[in-house]
């Protein structure tokens, strides 16, 4: 078992959770994940290790509640515990060594990306953060962020920050000078035109994929995704690859096959538990991005 | 009808059944003669209609008198080839003479003796191919149903646990063992036996291996396991689940805590057809499909693991998990189920009652086709598309292989396809583990003693062997054991490691 020792909310359906797991905070590497089962019978969900603090021995979470395994995860309070907690798994971040790097964070893709923040800037590398929410309330980690370098925050509507997407403060990133390598995690459709905004310019990016998988060890096959044309697991493979290279296409598609059933199992969450989670609720038809 | 098998003049003909209640410890009076004519046992099973639309286990398991008549088929051989022809070397003449006499106690301590897991073997062994298939009784009429009889035993065993089982003195000995299938359980349980400290570490939440996440309800039931693993504990070995080793822990740190280690994790990474379409949403491993199914509970209709209920359904391969995975899809709710496999009828590696299970129970079998591709519409699987095979001429090594029919492709209508054409190696703790020799296809090379190249490292099941079955991986904890044993306490001379290049 697994104590949840700190709990917050980040933004209306994202949640931080910081979790007992000794031996994970003590080896784990930017860019690694966990998987876990909140309680006997759960579903298994990957998650990006947000962050560690090997001396207290805990990990940080951080959570979109979009389902409904992931409004039972949230749902858990400090005092109770996860049950299950296995990794790290996947491959550490390959991490520029020096230079200047772009991160490019989208909705819970932030939560990634707050690691490989903290890892570049260990290094000595410059480091930008564009990081964006549908409004101001939507926006996270901006004040973690800020610790390790410049944040350029953007809203949709324009209610704080930047008005406009990630994408548009790239491109002005972009024109100011040279970088060395963009990271990019979030919703399929920002990494895919982030993606996009890099290639031209050939800017080294990596994005951060986080397919559909069960076992996280490369058993199941489910996370399959294609990369430069041949086929990778992005559990044990990645889950970082070259942007450029990445099918945003077949990674959409396969995303979404259970969507039918994750909401008629939302719903049945909802009619049991009642009113109280209308709040939750709303949030949960946000776009479903990195997390699934 | 049979005079030979008559009793002497003189006395009244009472049936053998009649014969068999009888004191315990004693045999019925049969003679060897009678013997003979008693026909084989058939197993009961679920009615084929009803049990192809729920997961509850096809075989009933038989009654206590017909096991007991189906003993009395054995001619305890004085040279018993059973016992060679059992991966695990079960005294199969002993337990089945305990049961005739109705010493149902003796005759489970005699069968839990030889085997750590006779519940699971006596669902999921191929004993046609095995003990049942050198019994000399089969040479007139029909093999003992050996395995009717294991899975009598052990169950009636596995009922019947009176007290918890004797832990015996520790040797000051510790053991990791680097997963929980068949061969580590196995393992476990003998060094369990002889006293060493033995800690299981699985990546699973949960432990038992393929018996969990890949051989279905129906054929095995998870609660059968899970007594078995719970009988491990009771014995001191204890399971450290989300452990993955070349993950959470490097092989370096077993070796600095534990004694011995013993590798059995398996062969689990799926491997694909390698044509167009195979990422197509609908388009499952078999490890996937099963391990959502099994592991996660998704056939029952509340659990929060989902998984697609395909209504035509394709099953690529011929083997025991493709049966498993076609019989899945079939119970939840595919009007229409197919095997499809390159090869013949008589090439299905799959065990014989599967098989025939299967075919009591509706499935469609494609044979000698191969699929060339999965075509699909807006992302989702609608069909395969398949070419008719025929033996072709033989090849270096004399052996006919399918080759394709011109012109002869077609496609079989489908919403899902499972891929079942086996397994291959998983890389992450033989690459993470400095000095460990593998072969070209990933597998671990180990000595006549089970050892790897690194001293105090064993490994066994398909780790080593590639894809098997559940009883050649338990044979190979078996043996793991005593040789581990055997090392622990200084008796197994260790080979000074070669100098070769890969060692330096």
């Amino acid at each position: 078992m697994h104590p949840i020792i700190g709990k917050s909310k980040l933004s209306p359906n994202v949640t931080r959770l910081v979790v007992e797991a000794p031996r994970i905070a003590q080896i784990r590497q930017a860019g690694q994940f966990v998987i876990v089962r909140a309680a006997e019978g759960a579903e298994r969900l990957p998650l990006t290790i947000a962050d560690a603090d090997a001396g207290a021995g805990t990990i940080t979470l951080i959570i979109q509640a979009v389902g409904k395994s992931t409004e039972d995860l949230v749902a858990l309070e400090p005092g109770e515990a996860i049950r299950d907690v296995v990794g790290p798994l996947g491959q550490a971040t390959d991490l520029l060594e020096h230079g200047r790097a772009v991160c490019v964070g989208g909705g819970v893709g932030t939560a990634v990306m707050l690691p490989l923040v903290q890892g570049l800037s260990r290094n000595g590398v410059r480091v930008t953060s564009i990081i964006g929410g549908r409004s101001r309330e939507w926006v996270i980690l901006e004040e973690e962020l800020s610790r390790y370098g410049e944040v350029i925050t953007c809203t949709d509507d324009g209610s704080y920050g930047r008005p406009g997407f990630v994408t548009q403060a790239l491109a002005d990133v972009i024109t100011d000078g040279p970088i060395d390598v963009v990271y990019a995690v979030g919703p399929v459709p920002m990494m895919r035109a982030v993606a996009e905004m890099t290639r031209p310019s050939a800017i080294p990016t990596v994005v951060s994929l986080n397919p559909i998988m069960i076992d996280g060890t490369g058993m199941c096959g489910g996370c399959r995704v294609s990369v430069g044309g041949k086929t990778l697991y992005a559990c044990v493979d990645g889950p970082e690859f070259n942007a450029h290279e990445v099918d945003f296409g077949l990674l959409s598609d396969r995303l979404s096959p259970y969507r039918d059933f994750e909401k008629a199992a939302l719903e049945k969450r909802h009619c049991q538990l009642g009113p109280q989670i209308a709040e939750v609720s709303a949030a949960a038809t946000a776009p479903v991005g990195a997390a699934r | 009808m049979n005079d030979q098998a008559m009793p002497a003049a003189g006395e009244p003909i009472v049936p053998i059944e009649d014969r068999l209640i009888h004191p315990v410890g004693e045999r019925a009076a049969v003679t060897p003669k009678e013997r003979m004519t008693i026909l084989r046992q058939l197993m009961p099973e679920q009615d084929a209609q009803a049990r192809a639309r729920n997961f509850e286990e096809v075989n009933l398991g038989l009654p206590q008198q017909l096991a007991m008549l189906e003993a009395e088929r054995c001619l305890q051989c004085k040279n018993p080839v059973c016992i060679t022809g059992c991966p695990v070397r079960v005294n199969i003449p002993r337990f089945i003479d305990l049961l005739a006499r109705g010493d149902m106690r003796a005759a489970a301590d005699s069968l839990l003796d030889d085997n750590a897991l006779p519940c699971v073997t006596g669902r999921v062994c191929p004993q046609e191919s095995q003990c049942e298939a050198v019994c000399l009784r089969g040479k007139k009429g029909d093999a003992v149903a050996i395995g009717y009889l294991e899975r009598f035993v052990a169950d009636w065993a596995n009922h019947h646990r009176d007290s918890a089982p004797a832990v015996p003195t520790s040797s000051g000995k510790t053991v990791a063992i680097v997963g929980s299938g068949p061969a580590g359980l196995t393992a476990a349980g003998e060094l369990a036996k002889r006293g060493h400290t033995v800690t299981v570490f699985e990546a699973f939440h949960a432990a038992g291996g393929v018996l969990i996440y890949g051989i279905p309800e129906f054929r095995l039931p998870k609660d059968i396991v899970h007594d078995e693993v719970t009988r491990l504990e009771q014995m001191g070995v204890r399971i450290e689940p989300n452990a993955i080793i070349g993950k959470t822990y490097a092989l370096d740190e077993l070796r600095a805590t534990f004694d011995a280690i013993f590798i059995a994790v398996g062969a689990g990474l799926p491997v694909f057809m390698d044509i167009p379409g195979e990422n197509l949403k609908g388009v499952y491993s078999a490890n996937e499909y099963l391990t959502r199914v099994n592991l996660m509970g998704a056939y029952r209709p509340d659990a929060d693991t989902p998984v697609l209920h395909g209504q035509r359904v394709a099953v690529v391969g011929g083997g025991n998990v493709a049966m498993d995975a076609v019989r899945t899809a079939q119970r939840l709710g595919a009007a229409a189920a197919t095997i499809v496999y390159r090869r013949g009828m008589d090439e299905i590696p799959a065990r014989r009652e599967e098989v025939h299970h299967a075919q009591q129970e509706g499935i469609g079998f494609e044979m000698q086709v191969a699929p060339v591709e999965v075509i699909g519409e807006n992302g989702w699987v609608t069909g395969l598309r398949c070419v008719r095979m025929e033996l072709g001429e033989p090849d270096a090594s004399g052996r006919r292989r399918p080759v394709p029919v011109p012109g002869s492709e077609f496609v079989i209508d489908c919403d899902m396809v499972v891929v079942a054409i086996g397994t291959r190696s998983n890389p992450i703790l033989t690459t993470s583990a400095v000095g460990l020799k593998v072969n070209e296809w990933g597998y671990i090379e180990v000595d006549g003693a089970g050892m790897t190249s690194l001293p105090g490292v064993f490994a066994g099941g398909d780790i080593v062997r590639g894809a098997a079955t559940v009883i050649l991986a338990m044979g190979d904890g078996k043996r793991a054991a005593s040789a581990i044993d055997a090392y622990v306490r200084g008796e197994l001379p260790v080979a000074q490691p070669e100098a070769t290049s890969a060692a330096i």
